[in-house]
């Protein structure tokens, strides 16, 4: 116990990270289906309208902060980044292990707000309803997510530190792995990004406790300023959850076609272009939020540049796959329901983007199914994969294939079932944030509800079998599935200091000729 | 339960404007996600593995693809970039002839003002094909005024006026919601919208409020909170003279100018001091607290209805440049 509390090897800590996030996940995940259950009948019969605006909130705030943010970088990228670039360890083991007790800490913090009686403004705390009338517990969950932003911050100094520093003899920019580059471009925004949302959370602890007039007009505060300052973080923050995904897939798809990467270096730069560009779109969320006709327009025109990489990389993904040799093992299923829902996600994203449909879907279920297929079908479809696709090398054990694969096909099509009826919700006009909703939305949410409980089956799953796998799962060899990261070059699961031999690097990353004997050519 | 429906009535002009953008995006995203799931199905069952020796050729990638899969779709995306601005602008100017209606917001209700003097709360009557401009703001934290068959919707912000318009093409009953969280019974703070044959409405508001229009609610109010005092209209007060002010340019001590707008009168009656006319003293004493928002929107009527605006043509905010008063 004390060896693993006071480790400093990143595998261990990320282990921690993996419990920890997997603990807010099932938190997240039952206040979602609380949510479900009661929207079920139009009435809200099953809890009050107090309690389901906490339900909704606490959800949002679960899996935004303390699930998502931290899911792949602190997960799969504590463990898999210094190992593909063959370092030891990361830059700064300390700081790692400090980084993840302050994520406990703040959702410590975040899990006694929603013990002493939860929280009820909406993951997006606006103001004035957040520092002058809501009488829930604003401050000790605001809080905890100000210090589990530092956590954010420490793992993406660390991360950005390790890859200029620590990357193994041989190992040049263009020849790192892109889940290295994803999760540098991730880190890029949480480092600078962050702050900013710490800053604001001061703010309205300011004015909540001290009443300094800040956002509320009846102290002389300006309340849509709290939505450009929380935007300009949040925002970029979709890209802090989104873009590890992408980097996982990259692999993943490398890996199970037996394929360079289509277009590396501009899957590579289109990483770093959704990080910078992620900065400049917040004002997209405030088109009728009284801000000027002219910025909406401009706000609408930067969020169009943003599109571009997540298109390019769709399609240097797909393209990856021609004259491939393509497996259709579970980490590749996980990956083609990433790319089909992410495109459903991206694409649902231009909508939004568009002035003059976004007036009329804004703070609708519209704008909830998209963020969703993002960050439900894009982000943990590509965690899931990457959970797959490195479990051997994290456990040592396989998990069992048949299972595996009936998960990922029962996620996608609850997944879909779920969330496909919320566009046509949103377009019809349902208002997102809604305990009772008229009649005639039923159909569509008793459609989604039945969606939520394939996924929420589906979502149990992987957790039995990894579990099971632990003790019962076959033993993996050192490398499984003929990948080329360094990763794989050592053993599973690694030792202590990852390498018994340190790792030159004399090849680009995705050459599969060095890593197979007798081979037949093919395409 | 019952009924699917997959589409939102159309009742506004602007409504089949959105819906024809809408058509042109599904049609793109329909297009691309065919492509793709098309390329994913089609690679992956003509290029599965038959051997696990296989080992493909090498493909770097193309430029050319790279150019043209970013181009095409950044073209189509200018196209959805400028149709939604172009609507946008649309539905961010009323046109000068429409019809003025006040709403206020408050935890959890909508409360609607005609000029006529109707008051009504969670409800609204509207003629058909006339445009509406509402005028609106908040008592207390941010709501949104979203009429789905209208595909519009607008913050309503406390401490500010916000605007949004419409013009009904088909009589009916219409839902009206609040679109943004405004806490615990957000749900509930819905109405509804109706639409009425032009004479249905000229009969329906013909009747007038219990206690006249909105601008003799207005001047009543001014006299009762002794605005009268200061304010005279032969512009001996000392403070300015209020006649023809509404809609024209005001000359302030520090040197600037600003329109005399529903949002200057606004600030100038709760916070006198922020903007001091030119050759004034700052006297004014703060009206917050004691004038609610829609005591305020009455004063504001009220200003409106003083006199005619010298040189201004009724109804358009054309500014006139104010000789500096002594």
């Amino acid at each position: 116990m004390k060896s693993w509390l006071l480790t400093k090897d990143h595998k261990r800590i990320a282990v921690l990270y993996l419990a920890t996030v997997t603990l807010f996940f099932f938190l997240g995940g039952a206040f979602a289906t609380l949510i479900r259950v009661e929207l079920l009948t139009p009435q809200g019969g099953l809890v009050s309208s107090e309690t389901y605006n906490k339900l909704f909130t606490m959800h949002g705030v679960t899996m935004v902060f303390f699930f998502l943010i931290p899911s792949i970088p602190a997960t799969l990228g504590n463990f898999f980044l210094p190992l593909m670039i063959g370092a030891r360890d990361l830059a700064f083991p300390r700081i790692n292990l400090l980084s993840w007790y302050l994520l406990v800490i703040g959702g410590l913090l975040a899990l006694f707000a929603m013990l002493a009686g939860g929280v009820d403004t909406g993951w997006t705390f606006y103001t004035p309803y957040s520092t002058t009338y809501s009488n829930s517990w604003v401050i000790a969950t605001a809080l905890g997510i100000f210090v589990a932003g530092f956590s954010s911050i420490l793992t993406g100094l660390n991360f950005i530190v390790t890859v200029h520093r620590m990357r193994a003899p041989g190992m040049t920019w263009f020849r790192m792995p892109l889940f290295v580059w994803s999760m540098y471009a991730t880190s890029l925004i949480q480092v600078l990004g962050t702050p900013v949302l710490a800053v604001t959370l001061v703010l309205v602890f300011c004015e909540r406790v001290f009443h300094i007039g800040i956002f509320d007009p009846a102290l002389g505060g300006d309340p849509v300023l709290f939505q450009h300052l929380f935007w300009f973080y949040s925002h970029p923050a979709v890209y802090i959850m989104v873009l590890p995904g992408m980097g996982v897939i990259s692999e993943v798809i490398s890996v199970f076609s037996r394929k360079s990467v289509f277009g590396y270096a501009f899957v590579a730069f289109s990483s770093v272009a959704i990080a910078v560009l992620g900065f400049l779109v917040w004002g997209h969320h405030l088109f009728v939020s009284t801000q000027s006709v002219y910025a909406g327009m401009v706000f609408s025109f930067l969020s169009y540049f943003v599109a571009i990489p997540s298109a390019i990389k769709v399609f240097n993904w797909t393209a990856t796959l021609y004259k491939g040799s393509i497996s259709f093992a579970t980490p590749m299923l996980y990956a083609f329901g990433f790319i089909g829902l992410f495109t459903i996600g991206g694409l649902t994203g231009l909508f939004v983007a568009s002035l003059g449909i976004d007036v009329h879907v804004t703070d609708t279920y519209f704008v909830i199914a998209h963020f969703h297929y993002i960050m439900v079908g894009g982000t943990i479809m590509a965690y899931m994969a990457g959970m797959h696709y490195w479990w051997p090398k994290m456990t040592g054990r396989m998990y069992p294939e048949g299972w595996a694969k009936l998960s990922a096909l029962v996620i996608f099509l609850g997944f879909n079932l779920t969330f496909f009826p919320q566009f046509i919700l949103g377009y019809l006009g349902m208002p997102r944030r809604y305990h009772v909703y008229p009649d005639e939305f039923q159909v569509l949410h008793v459609l989604s509800t039945a969606g939520a409980s394939v996924l929420a089956v589906g979502y149990l799953m992987p957790m039995i079998y990894f579990i099971w796998s632990l003790r019962y799962g076959a033993l993996a060899p050192a490398n499984p599935w003929g990948a080329t990261g360094l990763e794989w070059k050592t053993a599973s699961p690694p030792p202590v200091h990852n390498f018994d031999e340190a790792p030159v690097v004399t090849h680009e990353a995705y050459d599969y000729s060095t890593v197979m004997g007798e081979v037949i050519e093919v395409g | 339960m019952g009924s699917l429906p997959l589409f939102p009535e159309q009742a506004s002009t602007i409504a089949p404007e959105v819906d024809h953008l809408l058509y042109y995006l599904l049609t793109v995203a329909v297009f691309f996600t065919l492509l793709i799931f098309g390329a994913i199905f089609y690679f992956a069952i003509r290029y599965r593995r038959r051997s696990e020796r296989e080992l493909p050729h090498v493909i770097h990638g193309g430029l050319t693809l790279e150019v043209l899969w970013s181009v095409i779709p950044f073209g189509l995306t200018m196209v959805m970039f400028s149709w939604g601005a172009s609507i946008f602008f649309t539905e961010s100017r009323p046109p000068a002839d429409a019809l003025q209606i006040y709403a206020v917001g408050k935890q959890w209700m909508w409360k609607l003002q005609h000029l006529e003097g109707q008051r009504e709360i969670n409800e609204l009557h509207i003629p058909m094909g006339r445009a509406v401009r509402l005028t609106m703001t908040s008592e207390d934290v941010i709501h949104s005024f979203f009429v789905p068959a209208f595909r519009t919707k607008e913050d309503v912000v406390p401490g500010r006026y916000s605007t949004t318009w419409f013009q009904p093409t088909k009589p009916g009953k219409y839902h009206l919601f609040c679109a943004e969280y405004c806490g615990t019974n957000h749900s509930r703070m819905i109405g509804w919208i109706y639409v009425m044959e032009p004479r249905d409405y000229e009969n329906w508001v013909s009747g007038g409020g219990p206690t006249g229009s909105l601008a003799d609610e207005g001047g009543r109010l001014f006299e009762s909170l002794a605005c009268s005092n200061c304010h005279k209209p032969d512009g001996s007060g000392r403070c300015p003279n209020l006649v023809g002010l509404f809609g024209r340019i005001v000359q302030l001590s520090n040197g600037s100018t600003v329109v005399a707008d529903e949002a200057y009168i606004r600030e100038s009656i709760l916070q006198p001091t922020a903007k001091i006319v030119a050759g004034y003293q700052p006297l004014m004493p703060t009206f917050q607290g004691l004038v609610t928002e829609e005591g305020v929107l009455e004063l504001v009527e009220y200003i409106k209805s003083l006199g005619p605006k010298p040189g201004a043509p009724a109804g358009a905010n054309v500014p006139v440049v104010v000789p500096h008063q002594q």
